[in-house]
């Protein structure tokens, strides 16, 4: 077997990870499977690479790569940019959708089914206005570095892996550390009560969505500097988003991202086994397999 | 009224009844049961795929084509997606309620990669073709051709719609409703819930099945681009506006939003340059996706809402729906 396997797994798995922290999270505080989070990861790709272009055509000197990365200040500017821009979005599609099926208690089926719909909106939104054409944010080819034992990596794999972990790092952090992710957690087992007790539920519910559109937002970035960016991306991650966010137990960050490294390997494993074309199977596959063998996932809690 | 005119009518209406058959088998899984399933396109294809391998011509640049008869692949494809529902619902009925929206989406992915991929089997991204037609001797007389096929299709669509609504009715499906609205209070009375809802997913999935079998022998030929995620989409959009746990919905809705897609599909064609046509295409999904969504909020009955239904041995006690007028007082 190809040891550059390992590598690439590990660097898709990294951006399955990420955007599993927030279905995860969604799914634990908000109590809905979220469709439409895919479409934020698209999304924030694409705020990223408009400001991104916008940044290098003001000032050309931004769009020069640094060091040895493919990209230049332009976008880590935009990047940061893109990550409010994403979070604003989220918010807006909880103020006009979700936020209004909440206050009419509606059943979770009908939130899951609003973000279906949700997810198809944005989704052909974005092709409506980039047309499915793929854009790149450099079409500079980078030179993988030899790390030894037959592994390869580009600068920018192993920055995005780097930003990865202290990204998950972060969160485990805010939820376990921090008054405010004392809150999440408590709306998480129980609202009403979370609510009587004093916490904050809108304010827990503005941090989640803001946290995940955040998180997905890296992820895209990640994905359209090392693959592509496309208005499908989303649609494509969104099995692996599921399937590694109920492997690693809903409601576990690590767990989340620990599964999505699974995915991710998985994946490079299976392309290099059977062949790319079943690439898109194999989150389907560990589904199945987490949902027959340990439905509450590697950390999660039997209900 | 002119020939063409009434063969794009007919051709039209048969359509929209393949969809109505959807609507009606989506109706059973979620109307009645409240199951949710993403993954439609993926049940439907199963069918089509089926009842094609079983009924086209051999062909030696694949597996079968066993030619046998046309109601038999239809059989074959229902029975088939009866089955594939049942196996994913016995994975997940019993956990929480969206992994079963999970795994569905899941199918959906899965089989539109097998249809793809499975070229020896499948026909891979070109599909099969060549599927027989009901009436395939009287093709070469437009009207009576469309007609006949419309005629099959209102006749399935009539035999589904009696066969379910006896089924509403009866012990079985007030169970299922039982068990929709209060599951605790359905398992102190000794229903099995579990049970009850995978025996009306595999039905239902067993309906989509059909329909996508049909639909094939519809149009002659199929292909993995047929079964994507918009079809599930306007499958949803269709029992959303006519109304979830109404047959009638079902249908009113399937033929309304097939009717108001063509019609804008025409309008995108006519409006829009060439070059411009996947971007208008684009738009028009985020419309009907902005419509589907402004339902759920502000109307999440549809137009007829769901019918309250009691035991036919009740006669005409029947209870009046909310907001409507009730035959109440007829009795």
């Amino acid at each position: 077997m190809n040891p550059q396997a390992l590598m690439d797994g590990l660097v898709a798995g990294s951006m399955i990870g990420l955007g599993a922290v927030g279905v995860t999270l969604t799914y634990s505080i908000l109590r809905f499977a979220n469709f439409a989070h895919g479409e934020f990861i698209a999304w924030g790709a694409y705020f990223a690479l408009v400001i991104a272009g916008a940044l290098g055509m003001l000032a050309g000197g931004l769009s020069a790569p640094i060091g040895p990365f493919s990209f230049g200040w332009a976008l880590i500017v935009a990047t940061i940019l893109a990550v409010a821009l994403n979070g604003g979005l989220a918010l807006l599609v909880d103020a006009l959708l979700f936020g209004r099926l909440r206050s009419q208690k509606s059943t979770v089926i009908i939130m899951v089914m609003a973000s279906f719909g949700a997810a198809l909106t944005l989704r052909s939104l974005l092709e409506f206005i980039f047309t499915s054409q793929p854009l790149y944010f450099s079409k500079a080819l980078q030179i993988a570095m030899p790390l030894g034992l037959g592994i390869r990596a580009t600068p920018d794999q192993l920055l995005s892996l780097g930003v990865a972990a202290v990204l998950v790092v972060a969160v485990h952090l805010l939820l376990s550390r921090t008054a405010i992710g004392r809150s999440m957690r408590a709306v998480s087992e129980n609202p009403q009560l979370a609510g009587v007790a004093g916490v904050e539920v809108r304010k827990v519910i503005r941090i989640v969505w803001l946290l995940g559109a955040a998180l997905a937002c890296i992820a895209g970035v990640s994905a359209g500097l090392l693959v592509q960016i496309r208005p499908q991306m989303g649609l494509d991650l969104l099995l692996p988003l599921f399937a590694a966010a109920i492997l690693g137990g809903i409601g576990s960050v690590p767990g989340a991202m620990l599964a999505g490294l699974i995915v991710g390997l998985s994946e490079a494993f299976a392309v290099q086994l059977i062949g790319a074309e079943w690439r898109a199977a194999v989150a389907f596959v560990i589904l199945v397999l987490v949902l027959l063998l340990r439905p509450q996932g590697i950390f999660g809690r039997a209900e | 009224m002119s020939v063409e005119l009434v063969s794009y009518g007919a051709f039209f209406l048969t359509m929209a009844l393949t969809y109505a058959i959807i609507c009606l088998g989506l109706n059973v899984q979620w109307g009645q049961t409240g199951l949710f399933n993403v993954g439609i396109a993926g049940f439907v294809a199963v069918g089509a795929y089926v009842s094609a391998l079983l009924t086209t011509p051999d062909d030696p640049n694949r597996f079968g084509g066993f030619g046998l008869p046309i109601f038999v692949g239809w059989i074959g494809g229902a029975l088939a997606t009866g089955l594939v529902s049942f196996l994913i619902g016995a994975l997940t009925i019993r956990l929480r309620a969206d992994y079963l929206a999970i795994a569905t989406f899941g199918v959906a992915v899965v089989v539109q990669l097998a249809a793809l991929n499975l070229e020896p089997i499948t026909g891979g991204p070109f599909g099969i073709g060549f599927i027989p037609r009901p009436f395939a001797d009287y093709a070469g007389d437009p009207l009576v051709f469309s007609l006949a096929n419309l005629g099959i299709l209102v006749a399935i669509v009539l035999v589904l719609y009696v066969v379910l609504e006896r089924l509403a009715r009866s012990p079985w499906g007030r169970v299922l409703r039982a068990i929709r609205e209060d599951e605790q209070a359905a398992l102190a009375l000794g229903k099995s819930a579990v049970k009850f809802r995978l025996q009306a997913f595999a039905i239902g999935g067993g309906i989509m099945g059909l329909a996508g079998a049909v639909q094939a022998h519809f149009i002659g030929f199929i292909a993995p681009d047929n079964y994507v995620p918009m079809l599930t989409f306007q499958v949803w959009a269709m029992l959303i506006v006519g109304g979830s746990g109404n047959n009638k919905g079902a249908i009113l809705g399937a033929v309304l939003v097939w009717g108001i897609w063509a019609m804008s599909a025409g309008a995108v064609s006519e409006l829009f340059s060439p070059g411009q046509q996947a971007r208008a295409a684009a738009l028009q999904i985020v419309m009907i996706g902005v419509a589907l969504c402004a339902i759920l909020l502000l109307r999440p009955r549809g137009i007829l809402g769901e019918e309250r239904v009691v035991s036919r041995h009740l006669g005409g006690a029947r209870l009046p729906t909310d907001g409507k007028t009730s035959d109440a007082k007829s009795s």
